[in-house]
């Protein structure tokens, strides 16, 4: 015990030595955190909007103040013709066109219905979408303004987004983040440190000594463990403070399933540094076993609903997409322990089939 | 033969505070063979990557094939060949593929790399090994092959830095018959080595102390101002004093 | 007694046998050599009896246990500096000597005594960190580590490889008095000057042991006898000694070539009166080098 004691100070001296290491271990969660909740985001905000009005008419004016007041939209008014829409499209200065034909309000009025056209830059298709989706629940909006009389037979569709109703994207990506760091730093800086071993001889006189070598891994395991839970809390209060997206259900609960995740990690990182010799090869299949595969099938990035039956099963296979799900119920759901089980069970299955493996493919000798 | 190809003077080179390669000056005549000995951390390596024009002096001159270290390094590179232990080939390339790599680089044209790469895997015995991956041979042939193809482009002078450490005595006395040869044709050597008989098979032999020029002479001249029976006695008088050594 | 003791131990890796039966042994408290160029097996014998890889064939003890049953009792009792330098560049002096320490169940102040003589050496840097010392001494503080839990059996993989003429001395003094404290030693050098050091070796080459035996039988072995020549143009010299049939072998050893004849003195005399220019000659006795360079051309 006291044996396993020093070689943990030991891989802590290591940790804390490499301050350039420390420093992306600890600026990567925050500059993920700060990138994801401000730079990136998939809300519309000021999307350039451009309105052809041929009918000028009180109506026209009416809707277009409605948009002129939306926060997703930012107006370009104009008599531009047709060709210098296209011009406008082709440079990027708009994103979506609204059409009025020549007497919009009297054909309204006459006919009962007038057309309206809106046209949208759909080189990226889900923007488009959503453009399409705003401006028209602006006319509808309108439209039932206006109606003199209700219609016989309508039906309302009341909708209302529950747990997020501001439609916050950082819901979706703060559980994200906090899984791609936890395997990122438990996998690739346990696996690196590891096979530093390997590479420097050192690992030669630790095997030649009565040191247990499956505490060299243990030793190994617990610096991370530690720094990834200090990374975790960073997360979590960032989020809270910064991204006003707090924790809704229980916090200790919550920590409980990600140390449960942290495990997986590391044992994923052992099972990586007992089948290499090189702090490159470590890096490199940390990086495309588990990034990739984190980024593309953890779910929140891409919905994972809308895969081929195959991905959607090989999804299963990776540790963060469970751990996604408990994250997304404990920490904006609030749900509970009864939510979580069965992820947490998927876990820790998946935590006992890598440490198995890693053991049985582990070497008390070189090669 | 009384041609310089290697002229100093007071090269300097320092690293902040420290001082690696303190005013070395001397000369190397053409085809002359010549040690470049010290204790490790000496400065042999911080003088000789200035020579192959790898790194600015911080003062004093060198020319190298006529050709000023301080900015004219393009022109040495291309009149040098340079071989070390640690790099020599690509061990996942084969015997040719590694020589038309590195003739290649100083522009010799396809044909005469074929023709003048048979005769010499010839002359080294490695005829049947022009396909032959260089990791798999023995370390001996690799050194020697690495020697050749540090040669191939027929450069004025080749630096090696501790070209035979742990080969066998065999091939060590083989190396330096090509070091002869090649010495022969005109090229001149300039070598660093751990061993100090080969410290013997040197024309003249320059020891590095602190970073300084501490004897340069011949083999026989410098036992004789040392009063020492060989080579090592002598290395080892002078690396004694070193102060360096206690970092 | 026999303290190490290997018997028909065979490795191969892919198709290349790096080992072929080896055998010898060590007796207690002996300093022993294992002298050979790169590539010749001497890290993969090491390993072998440090437990750190199965030999195919053979079997092999250290200190009484079996090399593959008994691993983990030969792991308390030896220590093993490897070839690559192998400490924590990033912990000082003092943090490495005591995390070696700790490992082997011990500590600093427990056996100082046995490293104290090296340890003074570098203890007025014990706060600097290991990877800003210099090659020598790294090399004491690597030997310190592999002391400090004062080891039955010593193995040192090449220590003294690439490292200059002043530190090699040094090195072997450390080594003599450790030998004096009764610990048996096995060393691996590619320096064949280095075997007169030892007091029995064993030369090796291409994974073959080519005669184990103290370096003054070796010597007294050898079966011509050696003379060392010297002219004013050694390379036309030694050109011409090995045109002649008179001369058996010749080989450029420094300043002098040494040579043996293919037919006694009969032979030396009518090669010396067949001289074009002066030529000094001396008896001499040959080298651990001769020796070596002999024994190869016999393999072959």
């Amino acid at each position: 015990m006291k044996q396993l004691l020093i070689f943990v100070q030991k891989e802590f001296k290591h940790v804390f030595r490499d301050k350039k290491t420390l420093l992306l271990l600890f600026g990567l969660p925050i500059a993920q955190i700060v990138l994801f909740g401000f730079a990136l985001t998939n809300e519309i905000k000021d999307a350039n909007l451009l309105i052809i009005d041929h009918s000028k008419d009180e109506t026209t004016l009416q809707i277009t103040e409605k948009f002129r007041a939306s926060s997703s939209f930012s107006l370009r008014e104009s008599v531009m013709n047709t060709s210098e829409m296209e011009d406008a499209f082709k440079r990027g200065s708009i994103k979506l066109a609204l059409i009025f034909p020549s007497q919009f309000e009297q054909d309204l009025i006459h006919e009962g219905r007038a057309p309206i056209q809106l046209i949208a830059d759909a080189t990226d298709p889900n923007t488009a979408t959503m453009l399409i989706n705003y401006a028209s629940s602006i006319i509808r909006d309108y439209q039932q303004s206006i109606a003199t009389k209700p219609p016989e037979l309508s039906i309302q569709i009341q909708h209302r987004n529950i747990y997020n109703p501001e439609l916050k994207g950082t819901t979706n990506f703060v559980p994200g983040v906090m899984a791609l760091v936890l395997l990122l730093i438990c996998v690739l800086m346990t696996s690196v440190s590891i096979v530093k071993e390997k590479e420097m001889g050192t690992m030669e006189i630790l095997l030649v000594s009565p040191f247990n070598p499956i505490l060299v891994i243990l030793a190994k395991a617990i610096p991370y463990l530690a720094l990834s839970i200090v990374n975790l809390i960073v997360i979590l209060l960032l989020s809270t403070f910064l991204l006003d997206t707090p924790v809704n259900g229980n916090v200790f609960l919550l920590v409980g399933v990600s140390i449960v995740l942290i495990m997986a990690a590391l044992s994923l990182g052992l099972l990586i540094s007992n089948s290499t010799n090189s702090q490159q090869m470590a890096m490199l299949i940390s990086l495309m076993g588990m990034l990739l595969p984190t980024m593309m099938f953890t779910g929140f990035l891409f919905p994972l609903e809308n895969m081929p039956m195959a991905l959607q099963v090989f999804a299963n296979m990776v540790p963060s997409k469970w751990y996604y799900i408990i994250v997304k119920d404990i920490m904006i759901k609030g749900l509970g322990c009864s939510a979580v089980w069965k992820e947490t069970l998927i876990l820790l299955g998946m935590i006992l089939l890598l440490l198995a493996l890693s053991i049985r493919k582990f070497k008390i000798r070189l090669s | 033969m009384t041609d310089t190809v290697i002229q100093t003077e007071k090269l300097t080179k320092i690293f902040g505070s420290f001082t690696a390669v303190d005013a070395i000056t001397f000369d190397v005549k053409k085809g002359e063979i010549f040690g470049f000995l010290g204790a490790n951390g000496a400065g042999k390596t911080t003088a000789m990557r200035m020579l192959c024009g790898l790194s600015v002096p911080s003062g004093g001159e060198a020319t190298v094939a006529g050709f000023s270290v301080k900015n004219q390094a393009e022109q040495i590179k291309h009149s040098i060949g340079y071989m070390s232990q640690k790099f020599s080939l690509y061990e996942d390339l084969t015997v040719y593929e590694n020589i038309r790599f590195f003739a290649g680089i100083y522009g010799i044209e396809r044909k005469t790399i074929r023709a003048r790469s048979s005769e010499m895997l010839q002359r080294l015995g490695l005829g049947d090994q022009r396909n032959t991956l260089v990791g798999s041979l023995p370390l001996g042939w690799k050194q020697k092959l690495a020697f050749s193809v540090a040669i191939f482009h027929s450069p004025r002078i080749v630096f090696l830095d501790e070209p035979t450490g742990g080969v066998d005595p065999v091939t060590r006395r083989q190396f330096w018959d090509l070091i002869y040869e090649a010495s022969d044709n005109g090229i001149t050597v300039f070598v660093t080595t751990h061993y100090m008989d080969e410290a013997e098979y040197c024309n003249r032999i320059s020891m590095m102390v602190d970073g300084a020029i501490k004897a340069l002479d011949t083999p026989a001249n410098l036992k004789s101002q040392f009063q020492a029976n060989d080579m090592d006695e002598v290395f080892y008088r002078l690396a004694r004093r070193a102060k360096r050594k206690s970092y | 007694m026999k303290h190490v003791t290997l018997e028909g131990i065979s490795k191969s890796y892919d198709s290349t046998k790096a080992v072929d039966e080896v055998h010898f042994n060590v007796e207690q408290g002996e300093l022993f050599g294992l002298i050979g160029p790169d590539g010749a097996g001497k890290t993969t014998l090491f390993r072998i009896l440090t437990t750190l890889i199965l030999p195919d064939a053979g079997r092999a003890f250290v200190n009484g246990h079996h090399v593959v049953k008994d691993y983990k009792k030969i792991r308390k009792e030896v220590g093993y500096m490897p070839g690559k330098f192998s400490l924590y560049q990033d912990l000082t002096v003092e943090e490495n000597l005591s995390f070696f320490a700790s490992i082997f169940n011990t500590t600093i102040r427990e056996n100082y005594e046995l490293v104290k003589d090296i340890y003074v050496q570098i203890e007025p840097f014990k706060d600097r960190r290991a990877g800003k010392l210099s090659g020598g001494m790294k090399q004491k503080l690597a030997l310190c580590c592999a002391l400090i839990h004062r080891p039955v059996v010593l193995f040192l993989d090449e220590p003294t490889t690439g490292v200059d003429a002043v530190s090699r001395r040094e090195f072997w003094e450390m080594l003599k008095s450790l030998k004096k404290q009764g610990i048996t030693i096995l060393v691996s050098t590619p320096y064949m000057d280095e075997a007169d050091l030892c007091e029995k070796i064993a030369l090796i080459q291409s994974g073959n042991i080519m005669t184990v035996d103290t370096p003054e039988r070796i010597v007294s072995d050898f079966p011509d006898p050696v003379y060392a020549v010297q002219s004013d143009n050694m390379s036309r010299l030694l050109r011409e000694l090995r045109g002649s049939d008179q001369v058996k072998s010749a080989n450029a050893f420094g300043e002098f070539h040494h040579i043996t004849f293919s037919g006694g003195t009969e032979s030396m005399d009518r090669f010396l009166k067949g001289l074009r220019e002066p030529m000094l000659i001396k008896s001499i006795s040959p080298t651990i080098e001769d020796c070596f360079i002999h024994l190869m051309a016999a393999h072959d």
